[in-house]
């Protein structure tokens, strides 16, 4: 079973690096973009058959590793 | 004083570190080094530091993964009895991704790595680690990391600044810090976690010694203690 993580920054936390991309993009002609927040996708192979322990799971891993809860929040998808 | 430095693999400031805990220590011998992989501290240990560097590479997050590191279970433990612990640019970057001292680092405002001697200023002298130095002293201390911009959320902040838990601010903000801060203490003050680096400015040789006072602090502190 595989599952996605989203990893995002929370509202309010500045995001120095997606202001750099911000400003790039302005550079290169793509004018209008209001806001540049960047984020990480984590991709996670699992052992787990069913779909609701291994969310369970997974959400475990992002409270203790994956996401640092207190800039980040996070969203699992089960695929 | 007995101290100890943790090492990871990417720590990189862990021999200069355990040079001056043992010279302040009052022995000739450096500090011992604990590696990462252990599960348990040597007894009658005082203090544990935890050096700078890139551990594990800053993959995922700076010191995401060196915190959850079998050594580090130990490191809290020690701090939670009341050990003392210094942390030091990627330390305190371990010591808040542990939980040991609130907020977190992100990336430096303006995106760059920082490396070049900073303005600080001593905002509380109520630790082992600042009771030498005069509050509200200027001391100049080497900074080089690409993530000290420090951030916690305003009730993180409130009680910070209302407990004085807050060491050294900045006096020129290098890295977009909030409230200009550059090292907090732990609520019991015996945890400190700071960005720049006093391992490196402690003795006359390395061109000049306003670090130094932070381990004569410690050593003192302990004595006394």
């Amino acid at each position: 079973m595989k599952a996605r993580v989203h990893v995002t920054l929370k509202n309010g936390v500045l995001d120095p690096q997606g202001e750099a991309v911000r400003h790039s993009l302005g550079t290169l002609g793509f004018d209008g973009v209001n806001g540049v927040r960047q984020g990480k996708v984590i991709e996670l192979d699992l052992a787990e058959t069913d779909a609701d322990a291994a969310k369970t799971t997974v959400i475990q891993m992002c409270e203790k590793l994956l996401a640092n809860t207190v800039i980040e929040n996070y969203a699992v998808e089960i695929l | 004083m007995r101290a100890a430095v943790i090492q990871f693999p990417g720590s990189n400031c862990d021999r200069d570190m355990a040079v001056a805990l043992g010279r302040f220590s009052g022995n000739s011998k450096p500090a011992e080094m604990i590696w990462h992989k252990e599960s348990s501290l040597p007894d009658g240990l005082d203090v544990i530091a935890i050096p700078g560097g890139f551990s594990f590479g800053d993959y995922l997050r700076c010191g995401a993964i060196a915190a959850r590191s079998p050594i580090m279970q130990a490191v809290v433990k020690f701090a939670s009895k009341g050990g003392y612990v210094l942390g030091v640019c990627n330390g305190f970057q371990v010591l808040t991704e542990t939980g040991i001292l609130p907020g977190v680092l992100m990336r430096n405002a303006g995106l760059k790595f920082v490396c070049r001697e900073i303005g600080l200023e001593v905002t509380t002298k109520d630790s082992a680690f600042t009771a030498v130095y005069r509050k509200g002293e200027k001391i100049s201390v080497p900074i080089a990391h690409h993530d000290g911009n420090y951030t916690a959320d305003t009730d993180t902040l409130n009680r910070l600044h209302g407990d004085d838990r807050v060491a050294f601010t900045y006096t020129d903000n290098p890295n977009g810090s909030v409230d200009d801060i550059a090292g907090v203490l732990s609520a019991n003050r015996r945890v400190l976690g700071m960005m720049p680096h006093p391992e490196r400015i402690n003795d006359p040789v390395l061109g000049g010694t306003d670090g130094a006072r932070i381990f004569e602090g410690l050593a003192f502190g302990l004595v006394s203690a």
